[in-house]
């Protein structure tokens, strides 16, 4: 799926530079996208030690045990089938609670250490499982408590309130989270029932 | 407020972290540099889906597509009341995070924080992730190549969110 969609991004954007007249501004751009990428991945490897770091000490330390006990029944929510005391299940809480604090440069990191630990439960390793795929659409969905960015922004541009909009992204996310767990959990009662029937 | 305390929040997390390895003992420099060693490798693991990503999205934002689509949409949009300003925003936050801030920083300057268009683009930026990068990297970083239904559910709840955010914006503010 990930194929056709980096296929179609490609795709439309040369037959639009086509219609637009930008096929110079295009060609830069694939220049361009290099040097960002390279950038962008110097940056996050700070990023990825520094945190490997701490983590490394809050699991030594006990502090991952601490955190994933008090967001576990939010975590046992969502992944009813995930054993609450593997690994798997304390990166996951590592992930949400960054998240939710707003510090999406660790969650970065956390969430990635968690896809680790659930593949090493997959008894597929090269094929995303139930858990993974509930796992990407929670951390899409964007759980923040507070809407830092957003409200530096609408300051900037001279909002009284820039919080305003707080408490309508967090309806909007739980809600979005709620449509992307639902039709994650249909696709998967209808492609078990296909296998079945076979 | 919130940006005061925002500025805090990580030195102090940082802070209870070497406190609470400190408390029990912990060798935490000789554990930071094994783990921050993890952390490279791994990094190393992602560098290609970032770069294959980061390709596709600079010749997308570069190419005029976010106009192109957009206009397609137009009927779309009129069918579930969005306004035609907001709907870059629902094409290229799944696609662009960086994207999508200065899309929004353009839209606050044009149209004002608390006009329904300001509005409404601020809750669908905040609402959301940049859905397809959280995909690339995450599946890269652990070697998984079959993503089965991953996409689908993914951008159905950004969709959801989207649609969600004219909506509320319409009801509560």
């Amino acid at each position: 799926m990930i194929n056709y969609i980096w296929a179609a991004l490609i795709v439309i954007s040369v037959i639009s530079a086509l219609f637009t007249g930008r096929i110079s501004e295009i060609t830069s751009a694939v220049y361009k996208g290099g040097d960002s990428a390279i950038q962008l991945c110097i940056s996050m490897t700070a990023i990825m030690a520094v945190w490997g770091g701490l983590m490394r000490i809050a699991e030594k330390s006990g502090l991952t045990n601490i955190i994933s006990k008090i967001l576990s029944p939010l975590v046992g929510l969502v992944f009813h089938k995930l054993d609450r005391k593997s690994e798997a299940a304390k990166a996951i809480s590592m992930n949400v609670a960054a998240n939710m604090l707003g510090l999406g440069n660790a969650a970065t990191p956390l969430g990635i250490d968690a896809m680790k630990k659930l593949n090493a439960l997959n008894s597929k390793s090269n094929e995303a499982d139930n858990n993974m795929i509930t796992f990407v659409v929670l951390n899409t969905a964007s759980i923040q408590l507070v809407p830092t960015t957003i409200a530096a922004l609408r300051s900037k541009y001279g909002a009284e309130n820039p919080m305003d909009i707080a408490v309508a992204i967090i309806i909007t996310s739980i809600i979005s989270l709620i449509v992307g767990l639902v039709i994650n959990k249909l696709i998967i009662i209808i492609t078990s029932r296909k296998r079945e029937t076979h | 407020m919130i940006d005061t305390l925002s500025a805090y929040l990580l030195p102090a997390i940082i802070m209870l972290f070497i406190l609470s390895g400190i408390f029990k003992n912990v060798n935490i420099f000789d554990e930071f540099i094994k783990g921050a060693e993890e952390g490279l490798k791994t990094q190393l693991k992602i560098v290609p889906s970032i770069v294959a990503l980061v390709l596709a999205v600079e010749m997308f934002e570069a190419s005029g597509a976010l106009d192109v689509i957009t206009w397609g949409l137009q009927p779309l949009a009129n069918a579930i009341n969005m306004p035609a300003e907001v709907v870059p925003m629902m094409i290229l936050r799944p696609i662009s995070g960086g994207g999508a801030i200065a899309l929004l920083n353009k839209t606050l300057q044009t149209y004002g924080p608390i006009s329904k268009i300001g509005l409404m683009s601020s809750v669908m930026c905040g609402s959301s992730e940049t859905t397809f990068y959280t995909i690339a990297v995450y599946y890269g970083a652990c070697g998984v190549k079959k993503t089965r239904h991953t996409v689908i559910a993914a951008l159905a709840a950004d969709a959801a969110a989207a649609i969600l955010s004219v909506i509320i914006v319409n009801l509560l503010l």
